[in-house]
């Protein structure tokens, strides 16, 4: 089952895709969102000059249609090659996302930036990344083996909070996304992080005894800490540069890269709930109701 | 792990809707027409009698250094010019007076339809900078604006209560002729091609409208008599107002001061 090259290339379009995710944080941070107002054309070109915040918008435009190419032979190539029902349907769920996610990008542009479309065209971003990482996963050679499975007796159950984990990343990632388009301060994702951080630790804390999850949960702690680093960087850059009259590369790099670890923390943990679904016995329905008589 | 690929889809759906709801576009907001009567005629007004107010803009504290700007993301921006050009936020006159504050008569005219002159205002994109800076325009006054770079530039205005738009213009392409419909003050202007490019657009119902210059002053000319509020507004330090009572040909001064 397993193809080596299908599995190569998925890591391409991964890659391909967090590098879009930078280029889309590139053209926010340096406000040229619409330096290029018409869609899909370029100035009515499909080759514009690169200059100024035109490079920005128009290479991502560029890196967008890029990665659509890839995703349109990643499904195809899964459609054909995969024996698994449920992973020829995820190719196409990744195609149908990439074409979402150019069409609103259009509609960021002929509408002007409406926040709702720009907030939702930076959260079908990570979704979309997370998806490219998940078809990397079960496409390597590590998901084809057997399983080591482990029980975990905790409460509240393994199962539920690696579940909750990936869902507060997200509206995580949603909060930063109104703080970046103004429709919101910035409280609610200073407020979001730290909720989502003790998330995170709480759920590394209860994998780390696990040994299958060791190295996921470890990957996912490492990439929350840069995180939220990051974003204290991003914050403090921003407010040294208020008075800037144009945006400052100090402010632009963090912030970015705040964007682009975002992706990976959203990414990260996703794999994570995936492994804890993988590895942990799921409690039995009678255990769960006996432990309930018994408290 | 299917039912939890399933769920997860779900739930994240749900979510990037709930994400995307929050706020509509700025709409276009229609304003009361100040200058029309309840009947629809207008009424006469004294211009046989009309005055004017004079007066400076004057600056206090310490005088703000500008920041230069960085043109180098597009170089025909930088060969523009031989030395480094500065932000255009705060220019202190030599004379310790304000340059590019808008002053206008903000309330106190009699009801009354000005009719906006048939030329039109010129907004140059010279340079990689907006000429002038900061201007007051008629509402439906026509605004030419010009691109004089050889490089691409988009125009976008970011009004509240008029309809925004963001179009290009090709390095030395053909003016465009563009107005607002509705009164406001001030509408920003931005390229997002050169981030630092910003100008500022008075759209007013009415003629009574300056901008101060090198030296500071301003002057409002054909004012019909009556009691006035008159506000003088700056990007940087907001808005000032005065109230000021002008007799028949009377010649009122009205003098602001910004601290820095």
């Amino acid at each position: 089952m397993y193809n080596a090259w299908l599995h190569r290339y998925t890591l391409v379009v991964a890659i391909c895709t967090l590098f879009l995710v930078v280029a889309g944080g590139l053209v926010t941070s340096n406000d040229a969102g619409l330096s290029v107002p018409d869609w899909p054309l370029s100035y009515g070109k499909l080759m514009p000059p690169m200059e100024g915040g035109i490079f920005f918008e128009h290479g991502h435009r560029m890196v967008a249609t890029m990665v659509g190419m890839l995703t349109i032979v990643l499904a195809i190539w899964l459609w054909r090659s995969e024996p698994r029902r449920w992973m020829r349907r995820l190719g196409f769920i990744a195609l149908a996302a990439v074409i979402s996610q150019g069409l609103l990008g259009g509609a960021t542009v002929i509408f002007m930036l409406p926040k709702p479309v720009s907030i939702s065209h930076a959260c079908l971003a990570q979704l979309f990344f997370s998806t490219t990482v998940l078809i990397a996963l079960f496409t390597s050679a590590g998901w084809g083996r057997e399983a080591t499975m482990v029980e975990d007796s905790g409460s509240p159950s393994l199962h539920l909070l690696a579940a909750a984990v990936p869902l507060c990343v997200l509206l995580q990632l949603a909060l930063g996304a109104a703080a970046r388009h103004k429709a919101l301060g910035v409280l609610p994702h200073v407020v979001g992080a730290a909720i989502v951080t003790g998330m995170i630790l709480w759920l590394v804390v209860r994998a780390l005894v696990h040994a299958p999850l060791r190295g996921s949960a470890l990957v996912l702690l490492a990439i929350a800490i840069s995180q939220v680093f990051l974003g204290i960087a991003a914050y403090m850059s921003r407010i040294a540069t208020l008075d800037a009259v144009q945006p400052m590369a100090v402010m632009v790099g963090f912030t970015v890269a705040h964007v682009a670890v975002g992706a990976l923390t959203m990414a990260a943990s996703v794999v994570m709930a995936v492994q804890v679904f993988r590895h942990v016995r799921r409690p039995l329905p009678h255990m769960t109701a006996g432990a309930a008589v018994e408290a | 792990m299917r039912r939890f690929l399933i769920g997860c889809g779900a739930a994240s759906l749900l979510l990037l809707a709930g994400c995307g709801g929050s706020n509509q576009s700025e709409s276009v907001k229609p304003k009361e027409e100040a200058t029309k009567t309840a009947a629809g005629t207008p009424p006469a007004t004294d211009e046989a009698n009309a005055g004017s107010v004079t007066g400076k803009v004057s600056f206090s504290g310490d005088k703000p250094v500008m920041k230069n700007l960085s043109m180098d993301a597009t170089p025909a921006c930088a060969r523009a010019h031989s030395t480094p050009q500065k932000s255009q936020e705060v220019i202190v006159n030599g004379n310790g007076t304000l340059k590019n504050v808008f002053v206008w008569v903000k309330s106190g005219l009699p009801d009354k339809q000005w009719t906006p002159p048939a030329g039109a205002i010129k907004l140059e994109q010279k340079g990689c900078m907006y000429e002038p800076h900061v201007f007051g325009v008629m509402a439906n006054q026509d605004i030419e604006i010009t691109n004089d770079d050889p490089t691409n530039h988009n125009i976008h205005p970011l009004p509240k209560d008029n309809k925004e738009w963001n179009e290009s213009q090709p390095p030395k392409g053909d003016p465009k002729k563009k107005s607002f419909a509705r009164q406001e003050v001030m509408i920003p202007v931005k390229c997002n091609v050169h981030p630092w490019m910003r100008a500022y657009i008075g759209v007013v119902n009415h003629p009574f409208f300056a901008v101060t210059g090198d030296d500071g002053t301003f002057t409002l000319k054909g004012v019909p008599p009556g009691t006035y509020k008159i506000e003088a507004w700056h990007e940087k330090f907001g808005a000032k107002e005065m109230d000021v009572t002008v007799a028949p040909k009377d010649s009122k001064t009205a003098d602001f001061e910004f601290k820095g």
